[in-house]
């Protein structure tokens, strides 16, 4: 079998047993899993190719080629050949707006899913959902973190897998984060010349990370954290210790201020790359009405999930990182599991047959569970660029709200980040909070002396990605929709149509 | 912004503001426009700022262009086709133009 390639709305089955969103590694191996059992399955993403952000061009790319993307890029080779020989709908190109119930309930639940192929929307039905959206960079606002030539590190780590490019030099990372370092190292082999790194990250000697150490020394990323570390350091300047970052230009990156123990120091920068570790993307699940619940170790909202990856919303299921941070690998197994769970509870599996294999799968995971304690908290960043302490620092990159007007804000007592957007706009623009929402719950909770968990974050709603009106209107309408807008029985409705005069 | 290891190989041609520009086949339209050396793709709606692409992942629509006369496009989540027409956009468009226009046209 091979994958059908869905380039129109159209040509995607009204219904399916599966819709799985996403097409990383936690949907591959989802749909791969699911395919085998018979089912029907469709797997919609918003990239030309399957992968991911972390297996981004795997189909194409050739080790010989860009030996530099390193060891743990190519095992997505296997992930990826195995989905394109899975017998599911794939749908590139396109995007997921919303997951709502569906109209008239036949065997249970089903569920609508709103997506847009080339131009044009459909809804179609699922028996089960599987949200597989991954994860994004957590936002890290400093001065000046909206110029141009200000990327995220993860966004020159996709230039590189997929076009082959490097930023223009000189190149300043800055932040915390086993990320910040992979990219360096791939850079540096790239052939990317004059590099900085600034490292945010917090003394180690705490007793946070070291009382997860144990669990780290026996974890498969120690010795690859570490070789990539020494590796790092050796071939390019490391600056530990930053306490405060700038950057300085006025239309474009031209420099970094930065902060140490031992003072004050600027350097020169054409690209400045940030990142502070990754959070899962949750606006889709969020708005599909699935519960959030705060993970402290991993400082972010995920959705609430069992071991098997079933939210408290029946038939809506999330796997890999969009359920909290857990890396590439951890997200190809928990796909599995999860999408045997899901074809299980829904009658297509036998429930013997799923219990053993998902007990087998979860055996596997649990190895890159082991040391992902230490790492969230060796990597848990510094306050001051979760919640910045200066007032005219941009939080809320869309509408250019300030930390200012925030603080502000705040200080008339709303009582959480859902009414501080009506009362400035945060959040309101099109990246719908996905670059200020960290931040703001961040700088409400510090304001009012309370954990994040206190003060929740924004209640979202679909569609969660712009859609055109004319996608929308596009759409069959149900006679009470039509109703609803025209005010008439959508049968007048339709004779009045035709008795127009031409 | 960004800089290619290597020359283009099946180059495709497109046009930014008016510029021919070329990109390799396949290729995102957000990171053609990065190594194309173009320094903003936008002006902010709110101050007018100079904004480019952030994540190239889909996540900061910060890199929205105005692709064959389509507005709002997320560049990173394009791939350049021969002959597209990219603009810049240049801070909030004015909706009310058209009637203004209109206005002064009647009698």
């Amino acid at each position: 079998m091979t994958v059908r390639f869905v380039t129109a709305a159209d040509d995607l089955r009204p219904a399916y047993d599966l819709v799985i969103v996403g097409a990383g590694p936690a949907g591959m191996a989802a749909a791969t899993e699911a395919s085998r059992t018979g089912a029907r399955v469709a797997v919609l993403d918003e990239n030309p190719r399957p992968g991911g952000q972390i297996y981004r061009e795997i189909t194409r790319n050739q080790p010989g080629a860009r030996q530099y993307l390193g060891a743990d890029y190519w095992k997505g080779k296997a992930l990826g050949n195995a989905f394109a020989e899975s017998n599911a709908d794939y749908a590139a190109r396109a995007t997921v707006w919303s997951i709502e119930p569906a109209d008239e309930p036949r065997d249970g639940e089903r569920h609508r899913v709103g997506v847009t192929i080339a131009g044009a929307a459909r809804m179609i039905e699922a028996a089960a959902v599987i949200l597989a959206t991954g994860a994004q960079e957590r936002p890290m606002p400093v001065p000046g973190w909206t110029l141009p030539g200000v990327l995220t590190a993860g966004a020159a780590q996709i230039a590189l897998k997929s076009s082959g490019v490097v930023p223009a030099a000189p190149i300043v990372l800055a932040g915390c984060g086993p990320l910040l370092y992979l990219l360096a190292s791939q850079l540096i082999d790239a052939g990317a010349r004059d590099m900085t790194l600034l490292d945010t990250s917090r003394p180690v000697l705490r007793w946070e990370s070291l009382r997860r150490l144990p669990g780290f020394l026996f974890s498969p990323y120690l010795r690859k954290g570490l070789g990539l570390l020494l590796r790092t350091r050796r071939r390019i300047r490391v600056v530990t210790g930053v306490r405060s970052l700038e950057i300085l230009g006025e239309d474009r990156a031209e420099g970094v201020r930065f902060a140490t123990a031992r003072g004050t120091s600027t350097i020169n920068a054409s690209t400045v790359l940030l990142h502070q570790g990754v959070i899962p993307a949750i606006n889709l699940a969020s708005a599909a009405g699935c519960p959030l619940a705060w993970n402290a170790a991993q400082r972010a909202f995920q959705p609430v999930t069992d071991a098997e990856g079933r939210t408290p919303k029946r038939g809506v299921l999330i796997a890999g990182d969009s359920a909290g941070i857990g890396g590439a690998q951890a997200a190809e197994i928990a796909g599995r599991i999860v999408a045997v769970a899901a074809l299980s509870d829904r009658g297509l599996v036998a429930r013997d047959v799923s219990a053993a294999l998902i007990n087998r799968l979860q055996r596997q995971r649990q190895r890159y569970f082991r040391g992902r304690g230490f790492l969230d908290a060796l990597y848990a960043p510094r306050h001051i660029f979760l919640a910045p302490p200066d007032a005219q620092t941009i939080v809320c990159r869309c509408e250019e709200i300030t930390a200012g007007k925030l603080r502000e804000a705040i200080s008339l007592g709303p009582p959480g980040p859902n009414q501080l957007k009506t009362f400035v706009r945060c959040g309101m623009g099109p990246c719908q909070g996905r670059l200020c929402a960290a931040t703001v719950t961040e700088i409400m909770a510090a304001e009012r002396g309370t954990s994040p968990a206190d003060i929740g974050t924004y209640r979202l709603r679909a569609p969660v990605k712009p859609v055109r009106l004319a996608e929308l209107a596009g759409l069959p309408h149900a006679p009470r929709a039509l109703k609803a807008v025209t005010g008439r029985d959508p049968v007048d409705h339709h004779l009045n149509e035709t008795e127009l005069p031409s | 912004m960004l800089k290619r290891l290597r020359e283009i190989e099946e180059p495709v041609s497109f046009t930014f503001d008016g510029v021919q520009m070329q990109a390799q086949r396949g290729e995102m339209l957000a990171t053609a426009l990065l190594a194309a050396g173009i320094g903003h793709v936008r002006r902010s709606v709110v101050s007018g700022a100079p904004r480019a692409p952030y994540c190239l992942m889909g996540v900061c629509f910060e890199c929205l262009v105005t692709v064959d006369g389509l507005q709002n496009r997320q560049a990173c989540l394009l791939e350049v086709e021969e002959g597209m027409v990219v603009e810049s956009q240049r801070g909030a468009p004015d909706v009310l133009a058209h009637f203004r226009d209109e206005k002064r046209q009647q009698p």
